[in-house]
């Protein structure tokens, strides 16, 4: 405010609250536009407050009105709330419904909430690494908590949780075969489990279940077991708001086991190595491959794979000679 | 490899709750390649000029069948140029009469469907109108 | 069986020595379509015979007209006894307007009021709410408080027309203020009938005006079930609904599977929470379909929807009362079916709805008027919206005889067909754990929204013909006069807003209001309290504040 906006760089404008802009390099970063990069990397120094959740289960599970619930919570004690939401892109037309933000639209004009959709665009898209750097700018720009939520059906969805200080892993009964639909080593990752509408029918099966798996694990990492809780009477506000209360404490509980234990350094290490090398393999293999679209070389050397002409290693090998010089 | 989505939001401003026409214009929208963000019924202008801003989108469509179009369209018009953010084109659809729409012209609503306009009518009007938004 | 064994088999010859000419005729001259469906993208044969309905029971599956199953209709003289009820549904802009265009109708021959309330008061919210901007009077009447209803019903004998209301959410709330007027008119509440269409799952599946979560919902309407059914006895408490699932573009079985089971989650409800047997409140029930442009459909689906009725009432709930079995219905022509585009055509759509709708048996008839693709319709298009009925009813004597239709191997073949695809529905609800499961799982809205979409490429391809939109189209508009409200309107209701608030006994509000609360806190009938409320000039809104408080707030989960 004190500087007039155009002396100000992206970056400053973004930390000055500028949530529009934040969202455009967002999009920006998605887009794996190297000028994103550029703005990341002077917001970095502004990095590291935040705490993250990661928020992740079966479609149906609730995780958008859990959401929409924690977000009073943390407003309710002053704290700021970034979300950010990804939805499924449809491996047909590219295109994506980012419908969950409609469960949390009563935040929407509380300055203090920030809610940003994002879609997976499949395989290709880099999820992970957009939302990295989408955490990165949430986090410089002075959020408090940051929420992520995801599917937890897709191996991009599981690998954004290695954002997260704590990975909550919402389940329902009734779903069926919810455990099993689950993307396997979710169930491994989780810090918490949720049986969400636990006043339905097959709660406390579910909930019989999630103990057995864990009794399975002989030792748990940090001596955090991983606890389960229940949410039930949405229909009554005062007990639902009661238990949301009571996850949010147990939330809060597993990020001070991990400062004591030291864990939160491991995890910082392991999330900074992944960051690492995702940034790595995108500046060193993004320009190579961009070039080699552009040159029209990538199909010819696709086709000659493809007609048994050559292998894929031998032309990949060819390649590091010419471009790692 | 980049590639760029349009992100645009299609939105129920004012108190009926017939979304029929937004959802399947949602679901046309993921069909042709957007990025959709959907808000729901029930929602004021200033929740769709704030979460528009939040998603930073390249287009807001409002689909109003409460009679109050007059009142809410222009409103989000107004509300965005508020906020710095009158770039971002506005249409508008549903029950509207014909008398109504050189109004909701004039008060900077871009484009005005009624009942039984073609999805890809909307979708080539987009095509032509709308670009995603610049790198920063 | 319906046919002898010697009839089937002549027939079998009959009908392959038929196919054999129609393959013939066809290779040479083909016919206009590959695939002939229902509007509902259900599939129709080129002809059917006994064969087609070999299987089906005369007595126990056909009948007599008021013999169960009922599928020929619930009254042994149908229509020779008494036409259904001509009821035109209206409201707009002040009570003062409604009260005048209601006085208009009974004048003109209607038999029976409804009303259209504005989307404030639908929703729960007063005037002065902020979310009312721009909504005051618009597409109904605007009621604040107990002052406008009597405005609403002024001059009209309440022990004398019954009324029907269009509200969901806060039904209790408008239901008070009919029983406060009707006490201050001096008329007990045994004497006073109509409906509230109180029912609030198809919002939650269908039509979105909600407010609070699905089980206080439900609890609420228990309420009014039980409140109904010891003071209010001529009263029909919910009006289920499959008009809006339609509406929101369903299919047929669809609208008839859902409704039904809706119905049947109501049932259960106040039997369990209530612990009342359902005679003593099943006949008080009653449902409302959407008489949609496929005329045979319809019919199947109407005739379909009594038997399934009849059979869950008597076997699944063991009532023991007829009534109790008997689904009685209004209809509404579907407004989903009218255009904008050469609005005239409408008139024509919506008198083919309403004569399917008589020809399935419906006990009263709202037909839109051809202007209603805007909302609220001009005197003149309501006029001859009316007389649509009337002429069906009393010039084309398509009601001398009871269920024309029934015994037509095409209408009875796709009666069953309409049962069978609703009972697949009903089940898979049943597995899910009930309606309210179902729901929150988004599967009827998503089987809906399915639906919706696949009509919309239908019509968009051209593969279903929409006259004047996509086939016929006309480049000159065809304007037709449209009712204008007055921005003067929401003036005026603030004002008496206003002034109902200025003048009230504040204390005896709150006392009345902390009275609700501790009901719904203690899970009390709320509806004495809710009268109580009314009458000491609570609006709707606050009342409504005191449901949100306790209850919680329900807002659109969006699903996709």
């Amino acid at each position: 405010m004190h500087k007039d906006q155009t002396d100000m760089s992206t970056a400053e404008r973004i930390r000055g609250g500028d949530i529009r802009l934040a969202s455009r390099l967002i999009r920006n970063l998605e887009d794996k536009n190297p000028r994103a990069r550029e703005v990341v990397k002077e917001l970095f120094p502004w990095t590291g407050r935040a705490r993250v959740l990661g928020l992740t289960g079966a479609p149906g599970a609730g995780k958008s009105t859990i959401t929409d619930h924690l977000i009073s919570s943390y407003r309710a004690t002053g704290h700021t709330v970034g979300v950010l939401a990804v939805d499924p892109t449809s491996p047909f037309s590219g295109g994506a419904i980012l419908g969950d933000r409609v469960r949390m639209q009563k935040h929407a004009e509380d300055k203090g909430v920030f809610i940003r959709s994002l879609a997976t665009r499949g395989a290709l898209g880099g999820l992970a690494a957009a939302v990295d750097d989408a955490v990165h700018v949430l986090d410089a720009m002075g959020m408090d908590r940051i929420i992520l939520e995801t599917v937890g059906t897709g191996q991009s969805e599981v690998d954004v949780m290695n954002n997260a200080h704590t990975v909550l892993l919402a389940l329902t009964p009734g779903l069926g075969d919810e455990v099993q639909t689950l993307k396997a080593g979710i169930m491994e990752i989780a810090d918490l489990f949720l049986i969400n509408k636990a006043d339905q029918k097959g709660a406390s099966k579910l909930y019989q279940e999630l103990m057995r798996m864990l009794n399975m694990v002989s030792e748990h990492h940090s001596g955090w077991r991983p606890p389960v809780l229940m949410l039930r009477d949405i229909a009554h506000p005062e007990d639902f708001a009661q238990q949301v209360e009571e996850l949010r404490a147990k939330i809060d509980e597993h990020y001070q086991v991990l400062v004591d234990t030291e864990v939160l350094a491991q995890r910082e290490y392991r999330k900074a190595r992944l960051q690492f090398l995702n940034s790595l393999r995108t500046s060193l293999l993004d320009p190579v491959v961009h070039e080699l679209e552009e040159s029209g070389e990538l199909k010819d050397i696709v086709q000659r794979i493809a007609d048994k002409r050559s292998d894929p290693h031998t032309l990949a090998d060819e390649l590091r000679s010419r471009f790692l010089r | 490899m980049a590639q760029k989505n349009l992100r645009v939001m299609v939105a129920k401003p004012g108190l009926d709750g017939h979304d029929r026409g937004a959802r399947v214009l949602a679901r046309s929208f993921r069909d042709a390649g957007y990025e959709v963000i959907y808000t729901g019924c029930h929602q004021t202008p200033e929740q769709i000029v704030e979460a528009a801003l939040q998603e930073d989108v390249d287009l807001i469509g409002l689909s109003c069948l409460s009679g109050a179009h007059k009142h809410l369209f222009p409103r989000v018009v107004r509300l965005l140029d508020e906020r710095g953010a009158g770039d971002i084109p506005v249409i508008g659809g549903g029950i509207i009469p014909d008398k109504d729409i050189s109004y909701l012209y004039e008060q900077g609503i871009r484009e005005v469907f009624t009942p039984g306009t073609h999805i890809q009518t909307i979708i080539d009007w987009i095509e032509g109108n709308v670009t995603p938004r610049e790198a920063l | 069986m319906y046919f002898s064994k010697e009839l089937l088999d002549s027939c079998s010859s009959l009908r392959k020595k038929w196919e054999d000419e129609v393959r013939r005729v066809v290779e040479k001259h083909g016919e206009r379509d590959k695939r002939f469906t229902t509007v509902s993208d259900h599939p129709v044969k080129r002809t059917y015979d006994p064969l087609d309905i070999q299987d089906t029971d005369f007595e126990n599956d056909i009948g007599y007209p008021g013999v169960y199953p009922y599928t020929r209709g619930i009254h042994s003289t149908g229509y020779r006894g008494r036409l259904w009820t001509y009821r035109m549904f209206s409201g707009m802009g002040t009570a003062r307007d409604t009260n005048e265009r209601w006085h208009m109708l009974l004048k003109q021959g209607q038999t029976g009021l409804s009303t259209a309330f504005d989307f404030p008061t639908l929703m729960g919210y007063d005037s002065d709410d902020p979310h009312a901007e721009g909504e005051c009077g618009r597409c109904g009447v605007a009621i604040d408080t107990l002052e406008d209803f009597k405005i609403l019903v002024d001059n009209i004998p309440l022990d004398q027309v019954t009324t029907s209301m269009t509200i969901n959410p806060p039904a209790t709330v408008m239901w008070a203020m009919y029983c406060a007027c009707a006490q201050e008119q001096g008329v007990p509440l045994d004497r006073i009938g109509g409906t509230i269409q109180n029912d609030m799952l198809k919002e939650f599946i269908a039509q979105k005006t909600f407010m609070l979560p699905p089980e206080p919902s439900i609890k609420l309407i228990s309420d009014t079930v039980e409140f109904g059914a010891r003071h209010v006895p001529k009263w029909n408490t919910i009006s289920i609904s499959g008009y809006h699932i339609r509406e929101a573009g369903s299919t047929a079985a669809q609208e008839l599977a859902f409704t039904l089971r809706d119905g049947m989650a109501y049932v259960e409800d106040v039997m369990e929470r209530k612990g009342m047997h359902p005679d003593e409140f099943a006949p008080r029930l009653s449902f409302f379909f959407n008489s949609h442009i496929d005329f045979f459909e319809e019919i199947a689906k109407m005739r379909a929807a009594r038997r399934i009725w009849a059979n869950v009432m008597r076997e699944r709930y063991k009532a023991e009362d007829p009534r109790s079995w008997w689904l009685r219905f209004h209809t509404q022509t579907a407004g989903c079916s009218l255009t904008a585009q050469q609005p005239y055509n409408n008139v024509v759509r919506t008198a083919t709805e309403a004569l399917a709708a008589v020809l399935g048996g419906t006990q009263s008839l709202h037909t839109n008027s051809l202007d209603e693709v805007y909302c609220l319709p001009t005197d003149h298009s309501v006029q001859i919206a009316l007389r649509t009925q009337q002429i069906i009813g009393e010039e084309t004597g398509v009601d001398n005889t009871v269920d024309p239709l029934g015994g037509s191997y095409f209408v009875e073949k796709l009666t069953n067909e309409m049962e069978e695809a609703a009972w697949e529905y009903i089940e898979k609800i049943d597995e899910m754990g009930g309606m309210l499961a179902a729901i929150d799982r988004g599967y009827p809205q998503m089987e809906i929204a399915d639906a919706a979409f696949r009509y919309q490429h239908q019509v968009e391809s051209g593969e279903k013909t929409l006259v004047g939109v996509n086939k016929y189209v006309t480049e000159e508009a065809e304007e037709c006069p449209l009712l204008d409200i007055d921005e003067e309107v929401e003036r005026s209701q603030l004002e008496r807003l206003r002034g109902v608030r200025a003048s009230r006994e504040e204390r005896a509000v709150k006392k009345c209001l902390d009275e609700l609360r501790t009901a719904c806190r203690k899970g009390d009938n709320v509806m004495p309290h809710c009268i109580e409320a009314v009458r000491n000039q609570a609006t709707e809104q606050e009342i409504c504040d005191v449901y949100r408080e306790v209850y919680g707030e329900y807002r659109d989960p969006g699903l996709f």
